[in-house]
């Protein structure tokens, strides 16, 4: 049994993290960290990215062993040497990713991660031990069924389950919400305040800041590796805190030209396609996009986002209807020509999809343009031309670069997006496909992405804007079409919409259906 | 006490450098014992070596004659391996460009020397380059693994050209043995010195020196290197990665073919059986050393060479089997991938341990 019940009654700080140091070779990516986290409470880690709130949560897991500093678990000293101690000790952490066998039941995956089941177990004392908390939390969660059926938010409990069960007593949720919509979010956060009533600590990792204010008892702000400041409920509105966060940075403003023409930049029509399982990705998909608009895409993620921007940008072929692009079919043509035909991407997932890694930010600005005359003398390639529009780009998008030469991989996720950013917009694209554009960046380089798409905007490009923050699309956009399951559900008006009615739509009500 | 394994996030410039050296002397330790078990000295057999191998003239012209295929053969892998793609291949494709040039020298009837050349020289280019690309065809199109298929298309090649040397090709004067007649002197490199070394050895080094613009200062050689760091990448840049796939391993296999040409023009003057005793072997090897480098294949080839040549005086001197120089070539990979793991990986000692 792990030590936290033999708590004495006076230590109300369950966790207590000191001068918390963790360097990587040429980084300081904890410089000194402090915090403390009491029974019962929630607490959030805010910080933009790359202030170390993932290294202090792989310190913290026992993932990392920090370079100085003193974990504290009940006053006690404590080295974790791997998740597993960290577990032992009562603390759990739920991952951004999920950490569940798709095929297996969900009475399956929470056995797996509980420790000391004998070899012959009795199903029936389990079932109902899981099963009183499930009740107890008010989830509704079908044992039997496979993993995979379930929605993400379901999942999501799975794993709050996995933690329940082994009794922890500090759960660290990683930006639980970003898979989550609004309803579903608004669920989670009750579960979690049930599980304040009952005196367990919770973590809680997030950038929303409308989030951040409704749940949290306290906050902690973390900034370049430093814990800069701890304030407590009723101390903070949303402005303090983004202010503390980014601290002198300033958000770049920009005005975003209402002005919009009624061309039709884009015509999709009647699209399908089927992923690597043979299920339809996209089903009888439509969307107009207007010349000079930004049209934000809500969904929860894996509803055919993805593969609507990888359709557009030539990297999935489909299997049914017709992309129009400027009275061109760029229907089943590959991603060069689709280039060509004016769209330009920002994917998914800058590290897997937008980057060669291990090559230079010179030779990456290129990739898109690197056989075009200006950058090669007949066969070989013009270094002195790359560098120079390497020189011009770095300066005019901002992008904080190594020395010469230093892979891209070195660089931050924010300049990494910059140097994609930098390479898709350098050709003035008449289209532009921005899938999560700042999913993981801070506050001061989602500004500037922000910026870039506006300013295009006002140049006339289009924007069709994929993204899981419903405070960023209803910002941003012009207008924000939903999508549920591979299909338009149906446009609405930032302007006039209700967080609501989107959340609605984004679970697969036809607007209107219910009257 | 706890032993704890990191990833390092910058690998240090000293331990790249200093990694393949130490890992050389610690299979250069190992293999004394094999050489001790054998009742020889180990200091003296290394001794012995050197000495045959670069301490004369006849020594060092034969080393550069083992160098000469290692260095064809290893560019072929190492430019592959520039795009992360695996050609296990080599020895076939020598086999198969000895075959194509053994056919212009025997068959085409041309009688100037430098056409002859050109002739053979595109012959064991195509026919080594073909017999990659089949590989590179099925891997661009049905993502068939090509580690398989080039490794196992070297057993269909040397069979092959077995076929062609005990059956239609064979040398009707050649008592027998299984090889072709000899080629006329039109159809041989020069040679020098009075020894048997021959142009092979420049044209290696040419091709060398070309392949190294070819992939730092060309458009294709960029286009290899996106593809090789993220292939996914490239195709949503717009590159044609099944097109550079093939390509590449065509190329590859055309290099190691080019190294079947330079053995039968240069050394052998006829197609006859084992005439590369695990070059495309060896050569997997030398890319691996070489970092896929193209000046490093040189050097790394070179001083296989030498091991080969000392191999050779081993044997004729202790009578000791052939084997031992595949063992110590084996060592030496082994180390090297093992030292890779420290150069990437960091192992450190935690004091302490949860009390759970």
């Amino acid at each position: 049994m792990p030590f936290l019940f033999s708590l004495p009654p006076y230590m109300s700080d369950i966790l207590r993290i000191e001068n918390i140091r963790k360097t990587f070779p040429g980084v300081i990516a904890l410089d000194d960290v402090s915090f403390s986290v009491a029974r019962g409470e929630i607490h959030t880690l805010l910080g933009e990215n790359g202030a170390g709130k993932s290294t202090l949560m792989n310190v913290l897991t026992g993932l990392y062993h920090p370079d100085r500093g003193q974990i504290r678990i009940a006053g006690e000293p404590i080295h974790f040497t791997s998740p597993r101690d960290a577990l032992a000790f009562g603390i759990g952490m739920v991952h951004q990713h999920f950490m569940l066998v798709p095929a297996h039941s969900v009475f399956e995956n929470i056995l797996l991660a509980l420790d000391n089941v004998p070899n012959f177990y009795s199903r029936k004392t389990y079932k109902e031990k899981i099963q009183k908390l499930i009740d107890e939390f008010d989830l509704d969660l079908d044992l039997d069924t496979p993993v995979w059926k379930l929605s993400i938010g379901a999942q999501q409990w799975i794993e709050l389950i996995k933690l329940l069960m082994r009794d922890c007593q500090l759960l660290i949720l990683d930006e639980p919400t970003a898979v989550l919509t609004p309803q579903e979010a608004e669920r989670l956060f009750s579960v979690l305040r049930h599980l304040k009533k009952q005196e367990k600590s919770i973590i809680f990792i997030s950038h929303k800041m409308r989030e951040v204010m409704e749940i949290s008892d306290c906050v902690t702000i973390l900034k370049k590796g430093r814990s800069i400041a701890t304030l407590t409920c009723g101390d903070f509105d949303e402005s303090k805190l983004a202010s503390l966060m980014i601290g002198k940075d300033k958000i770049l403003q920009w005005q975003k030209n209402l002005q919009m023409s009624d061309e039709i930049v884009l015509d999709i029509h009647d699209l399908s396609v089927r992923n690597d399982r043979g299920l339809s990705d996209l089903d009888g998909f439509n969307l107009r996009l207007k010349k000079g608009e930004i049209l934000g895409i809500a969904g929860v993620a894996g509803n055919g986002q993805k593969a609507l921007a990888e359709v557009l940008t030539g990297l999935k072929n489909t299997s049914q209807g017709r992309i129009m692009a400027g009275g061109k079919d760029i229907t089943n043509s590959n991603a060069r020509y689709s280039y060509i035909a004016g769209i330009a991407h920002i994917p998914e997932d800058r590290k897997s999809i937008g980057i060669a890694p291990d090559m230079s930010v010179d030779e990456n600005l290129i990739m898109k343009s690197f056989k075009s005359r200006s950058f090669r003398n007949w066969i070989f390639q013009n270094k002195k031309a790359i560098r120079q529009n390497a020189a011009e780009k770095i300066e005019q998008f901002a992008i904080k670069t190594g020395p010469d030469g230093t892979p891209v991989r070195y660089l931050s996720g924010g300049n990494i997006q910059k140097v994609i950013i930098a390479r898709e917009l350098s050709e003035h694209p008449a289209v532009l496909v921005a899938l999560y554009p700042t999913r993981g960046l801070d506050i001061g380089s989602a500004g500037y992405v922000h910026k870039v798409i506006a300013d295009g905007a006002d140049r006339g490009m289009s924007t069709i804007l994929i993204a899981e923050d419903l405070d960023e699309l209803l910002k941003l956009s012009d207008r924000i079409a939903v999508m549920f399951r591979g299909k338009l559900i149906g446009y609405v008006n930032p302007r006039k919409t209700t967080r609501e009615e989107i959340g609605l739509m984004m679970s697969g009500e036809i607007p209107g259906d219910a009257a | 006490m706890k032993l704890v394994i990191e990833r390092r996030e910058i690998s240090s410039p000293f331990l790249r450098f200093s990694a393949p050296i130490a890992s050389i002397g610690v299979a250069l330790f190992v293999a004394g014992f094999l050489l001790l078990a054998s009742g020889v000295s180990p200091l003296a057999a290394y001794k012995e070596i050197i000495i045959e191998s670069l301490g004369s003239l006849y020594g060092l012209s034969e080393t550069l004659v083992k160098t000469t295929p290692l260095i064809f053969a290893g560019l072929g892998v190492s430019l592959a391996f520039r795009m992360q793609i695996w050609n296990i291949g080599a020895e076939g494709q020598i086999y198969m460009g000895a075959m194509g040039a053994t056919w212009v020298a025997l068959f085409s009837g041309l009688q100037n020397h430098w056409l002859m050349m050109v002739a053979m020289f595109f012959a064991a280019f195509l026919c080594g380059g073909l017999w990659a690309g089949v590989a590179g065809f099925l891997r661009a199109r049905w993502q068939v693994n090509e580690v398989i298929v080039t490794l196992l298309m070297n057993y269909i090649a040397i069979l092959w050209v077995d076929y062609l040397i005990y059956g239609p090709w064979k040398d009707p004067k050649g008592f027998n043995f299984p090889l072709t007649a000899q080629f006329s002197d039109t159809a041989r490199f020069a040679e020098y010195f009075n020894t048997r070394m021959h142009s092979g050895f420049f044209l290696a080094l040419f091709c060398a020196l070309i392949l190294y613009l070819f992939i730092e200062k060309t458009v294709w050689g960029y286009e290899i290197k996106v593809i090789g760091s993220n292939q996914k990448a490239a195709q949503y840049a717009g590159m044609n990665t099944g097109m550079a796939i093939f390509f590449v391993l065509f190329l590859s296999g055309a290099i190691a073919g080019i190294a079947g040409f330079s053995e039968v023009a240069g050394l052998q003057h006829r197609l006859q059986h084992g005439l590369s005793p695990g070059y495309g072997y060896t050569a997997i090897i030398i890319a691996w050393l070489a970092k896929r480098s193209a000046i490093g294949v040189v050097i790394v080839s070179f001083l296989l060479g030498v091991l080969l040549v000392g191999g050779d005086s081993l044997q004729l001197l202790w009578q000791l089997p052939v084997a031992f120089v595949y063992a110590f070539q084996g060592l030496i990979l082994f180390f090297l991938l093992a030292s890779d793991f420290f150069i990437i990986y960091r192992v450190k000692l935690i004091k302490g341990v949860a009390r759970a």
